[in-house]
């Protein structure tokens, strides 16, 4: 019986003080990030549509200038990652610069830079996608799904 | 006569000296505000080792080096070493003290291993099994980030409330008597560790790794009000009661939670993960931490001020977060603790 008083006094205790921190820390401005993020993001379109299109003008077709344009922001995302630009990059743009697929890249890039000392097969090998892994393997899950309900409504 | 007092403190009937200190940090250290009182800069983060867990052991090499060269001694003279490191295993430390084949105590307290080695080793030291004996903790930006959070390459926004790990090991050499050499005793004044208050493990059920300060200040407020209660002192006894790594946040919340407990330490309180760097230049959002910091900050700083006269009563009270990266994931909370070391000068 003591034991259960002293258990609820405790997450009483626990409650209050979680609400008492979330008070005094200071956060980020959610409409600065917001305003961040969108013109970060819009740059990075802008530059994939320049991409696409000097592509296109070297008479690529526009599906194929597409496939190089996403080769190509992913290239500039890595070696800027080797150069240790993008984490300052992302610091400014926030998510702007992680949701495209340079953000990514970086994912990626980071952790097989990071753990290329732990050699080749257990240090690059296993632990390259510690990052990228989930988005991976739901990215494949929510597919899968999705096509699923494509093949039903075909059927009907 | 026994020399423990209250519930969790000890006063020494003969208490131990910290001699001799020493501090080696890496060049954001050097670069913040106290950096011009550090023994040693690195200008690479690498102490020209080849990943970032050999470079804290050569930083921890480099610290006991530079400290045996300052006072004037040799591995054998001390009986043993109390150190410790944040990485899995204490891998930095038994890399770091191997070459001096001095027999060795390695310690986890998460940031607060400095505190847990000195209070471990006065405790010895006043017990008469060993005259000199070095307490030692150190932490590393690099090898930190590495295995609690993300690789450094990665590209993410910290919180308002995250610390920044710092680079750098701290290490004291305590001994049973005030000087290792004679002619010391005309210009240096004797440094005493008169007591400990041990802390025990306070959770307060914050889950969020990046709010460390929030997750520690109850074990520090813990710590501190025993340690008025054990000693039947209050907070005007001191001339700085000073925490490892709470940072912005965790020093406003110590300061209220010690207020609940009827004192008010808010005059002589401060904390080493803010005096460690300049938050407005170096962006490192709410401070220090590290076992690094409380470490480099007292030897570098506080020691020197309690040398120079500046100060004459200090409570020094390391915090620790004892998280693992797994239990994190496994969404349980941050345990705090706190160790508390009283350190006077003696007149």
């Amino acid at each position: 019986m003591d034991d259960n008083v002293k258990k609820i006094n405790d997450d009483m205790r626990n409650k209050e003080y979680n609400e008492y921190v979330k008070e005094v820390t200071p956060t980020h401005n959610t409409l600065m990030n917001c305003i961040h993020a969108f013109i970060a993001g819009g740059i990075i379109c802008v530059i994939g549509q320049i991409f696409t299109d000097v592509y296109m003008n070297f008479g690529v077709d526009k599906e194929t200038a597409g496939l190089y344009t996403t080769l190509s922001l992913i290239a500039v995302s890595v070696i800027l990652t080797g150069l240790n630009v993008y984490p300052s990059i992302v610091k400014w743009a926030g998510a702007g610069a992680l949701v495209p697929i340079t953000g990514f890249a970086n994912s990626v890039a980071a952790p097989a830079i990071e753990f290329k000392k732990e050699g080749w097969i257990f240090g690059v090998g296993c632990k390259i996608f510690t990052i990228a892994g989930p988005v991976i393997l739901y990215g494949i899950l929510s597919s899968f799904v999705l096509g699923l309900i494509y093949f039903t409504f075909g059927l009907i | 006569m026994s020399q423990y007092v209250g519930m969790q403190s000890i006063v020494y009937d003969k208490p131990p000296y910290i001699t001799e200190v020493a501090s080696v940090v890496g060049k954001k250290e050097g670069d913040g505000p106290i950096g011009h009182l550090f023994d040693k800069i690195s200008d690479d983060d690498k102490f020209g080792k080849d990943n970032w867990d050999e470079a804290e052991s050569e930083m921890q090499r480099q610290t006991l080096e530079v400290l045996l060269n300052k006072a004037a001694m040799t591995p054998a003279q001390i009986r043993y070493i109390y150190a410790g490191d944040l990485l899995g295993q204490l891998i930095a430390t038994s890399y770091g003290v191997m070459d001096y084949n001095i027999p060795l105590f390695g310690l986890y307290g998460a940031c607060s291993t400095f505190g847990e080695a000195m209070a471990l080793g006065s405790m010895a030291v006043a017990a008469g099994y060993a005259n000199h004996i070095v307490a030692m903790a150190s932490s590393h930006f690099c090898s930190a980030e590495k295995q609690f959070r993300f690789p450094l390459e990665y590209g993410n926004q910290r919180p308002l409330s995250a610390t920044w790990t710092v680079t750098g090991c701290g290490a004291a050499v305590i001994s049973a008597e005030p000087s290792i050499i004679e002619k010391r005793d005309i210009a240096k004044r004797k440094v005493h560790i008169k007591g400990i208050t041990t802390g025990k493990i306070v959770d307060y059920g914050v889950k969020d790794s990046m709010n460390m300060g929030a997750a520690m200040a109850p074990a520090a407020c813990n710590v501190i009000s025993q340690n008025f209660k054990d000693l039947s002192i209050d907070e005007s006894y001191y001339d700085l009661i000073i925490t490892g790594d709470l940072g912005e946040v965790g020093k406003e919340i110590v300061i209220d939670l010690v207020k609940k407990e009827g004192y008010d330490i808010s005059r002589v309180y401060s904390d080493c993960g803010i005096r460690i760097y300049d938050e407005v230049i170096q962006d490192t959002h709410s401070g220090g931490s590290g076992c690094g910091c409380s470490a480099v900050t007292f030897c570098a700083q506080i020691y020197k001020k309690i040398m120079d006269g500046k100060l004459n009563r200090v409570l020094f009270v390391p915090t620790g977060a004892l998280l693992s990266p797994i239990s994190f994931n496994e969404g349980r909370s941050v345990p705090g603790i706190a160790h508390g070391i009283i350190i006077e000068a003696e007149n």
